[in-house]
């Protein structure tokens, strides 16, 4: 059904540490390594060694350079899966009803069975979570490794979602939200964990932790001067010599 | 977004389907016997037509049946439903008059209706969406409901009324156009807000996320130059409106006068509709931009 259930008894998602996490793309590769080899269509590759490589992929991650008003400009990489929304509209616009948000936790999944491939979902997902698989003509988006986390036959450590199990860094981390002991809700809290375009009213699961303020420079913020090779300014002895040489 | 000529074609000629066969249901005209069959073959062909067209960007067409299932949250699916209803009511004023030159005006009044709120539906699969600020506004349901009644009155030949909504159709569009320039700054969504990055600073791309391209950018980060806009904007409204308005005044009794109206009207709708796609854009582009 694409009615979404008015509450979750929970409410599953991810933390994903925007300071910690180095870009390595560990997690985009064990996600597709694990949705390939498992639950549902394989996340097909298209020409994927020939000139125009195209390809299915639940997790991606970005890098953005941000240049704050008093600071010198740093880098975040920025992985970017499903947020498993409270208020998903790629659920009620599903016309089929192969979308839908599970009332025990809150994980929003295709039922590829049912899926017309229509792309009306796509569209509505303000994130671009989800990706019609060109060769399976049905809609794929993260399960937040469901044929995992409840997995029986997996040792306890291993029932989390790839991405997050692979990790080096330690960037990524899964839980339950409401539950206000899980790791997810104590860093959320303590890192004042953000939504993704909150403007849109989605009302997102996962949670972004911000990068950590980074210390400023004193004096010397902005290090571009440092390198100007002008000689305007200058006084005492080499201010002599510039203007003796100037004279030449 | 990605103008896919089978969902252009759809929204254009289901639209002028629909518009013709709530000017028959209505009873503006009233032909009898084969004149009947013509008309209606003519509402039920655009329509059915447009409908199955839409079904070519499926990536399972054989599943289409279960589209039916979801009306009670999906615009989609109303659409899918209501144009099924509508195809179907208006068939025993089609009957009476073909077979046996007698209106059913109830059924015809009811399926000129729900054809109308099938248009509707249309136009709010893509009003609905909010990851588009461009189409999530009111402008686009009367654009849609503008461009079927119009095609209707051109096709029944109702003179007066097709000038009259040519018209209200020009300005229709126009606006749509002007309201929709601004209205991804109005609802304020950045590279900030969609990375939460923001407060922090001015963001902008490092490096993209892969070399290649993939489905997100190929459906939703097409946008057209700006500066074909604007001629193809000119275009549209020249074909759709303006020149079938004159063809209208200065021949309003000559039938070939008037299928040119037709078919000029049509092509500009068919460029309108390419630009409502062309134009539209989507905030995952965002993600993805300098």
């Amino acid at each position: 059904m694409t009615t979404l259930p008015a509450q979750t008894e929970r409410k599953l998602g991810l933390v994903i540490d925007l300071d910690t996490c180095v870009g390595c793309h560990a997690c985009v590769v064990s996600c597709k390594g694990w949705n390939t080899e498992n639950y549902g269509a394989p996340l097909s590759d298209t020409d994927p060694y020939g000139k125009d490589p195209v390809g299915t992929f639940l997790n991606r991650v970005h890098a953005y350079e941000v240049t704050p008003q008093d600071n010198a400009p740093f880098t975040v990489h920025f992985p970017k899966s499903c947020l498993h929304c409270e208020d998903a509209p790629c659920v009620t616009v599903c016309p089929t009803g192969a979308s839908y948000k599970r009332t025990e936790d809150g994980i929003v999944l295709v039922n590829e069975d049912a899926c017309i491939g229509c792309g009306l979902c796509a569209w509505a997902c303000p994130y671009g979570a989800r990706e019609l698989d060109a060769l399976a003509g049905v809609m794929k988006k993260c399960t937040l490794c469901v044929d995992r986390i409840y997995n029986d036959t997996l040792p306890q450590e291993d029932r989390v979602p790839a991405c997050v199990r692979t990790c080096p860094a330690g960037a990524r981390h899964f839980g339950d939200f409401p539950d206000p002991d899980s790791t997810v809700s104590q860093l959320s809290r303590e890192r004042g964990g953000i939504e993704l375009m909150p403007e849109l009213g989605t009302r997102p699961v996962n949670r972004y932790l911000p990068p950590r303020p980074r210390d400023t420079l004193q004096g010397c913020a902005d290090p571009a001067p440092a390198t100007d090779p002008s000689t305007e300014g200058l006084t005492g002895f080499l201010g002599w010599i510039d203007r003796t040489l100037a004279r030449f | 977004m990605y103008p896919a000529p089978s969902i252009i074609v759809f929204t254009t000629l289901s639209g002028l389907g629909f518009g013709l066969l709530a000017f028959l249901g209505a009873g503006v005209i009233l032909p009898t016997g084969l004149a009947a069959f013509v008309w209606f073959a003519l509402g039920y062909a655009l329509a059915l037509v447009g409908l199955v067209a839409s079904a070519f960007h499926l990536g399972h067409p054989e599943r289409a049946l279960r589209a039916f299932t979801q009306w009670r949250t999906s615009w989609l699916s109303r659409e899918a439903v209501l144009s099924t209803l509508a195809l179907l009511a208006i068939a025993p004023h089609a009957a009476g008059l073909v077979f046996w030159a007698t209106p059913v005006p109830v059924a015809g009044a009811i399926g000129a209706a729900l054809c109308l709120v099938t248009v509707f539906a249309t136009s709010m699969i893509y009003a609905q969406l909010k990851t588009v600020p461009r189409w999530n506004h009111w402008s686009t349901p009367v654009l849609f409901l503008l461009a079927a009644l119009t095609g209707g009155a051109l096709l029944t030949g109702s003179g007066y009324t097709a000038q009259m909504l040519l018209a209200w159709l020009a300005v229709a569009m126009v606006l749509h156009w002007l309201i929709g320039d601004g209205q991804f700054a109005r609802r304020g969504t950045t590279l900030g807000t969609a990375t939460g990055l923001g407060p922090l600073g001015r963001v902008r791309q490092l490096e993209p996320p892969h070399t290649g391209g993939n489905y997100l950018l190929k459906e939703m980060a097409y946008v057209v130059a700006r500066r074909h806009s604007r001629v193809l904007r000119v275009i549209a409204l020249t074909l759709a409106c303006v020149l079938p308005s004159i063809l209208l005044w200065t021949a309003p009794y000559s039938l070939p006068a008037l299928a040119l109206a037709v078919v000029l009207h049509l092509a500009g709708m068919v460029t309108q509709r390419w630009l409502f796609f062309a134009e539209a854009e989507h905030t995952v582009a965002l993600y993805y931009r300098g």
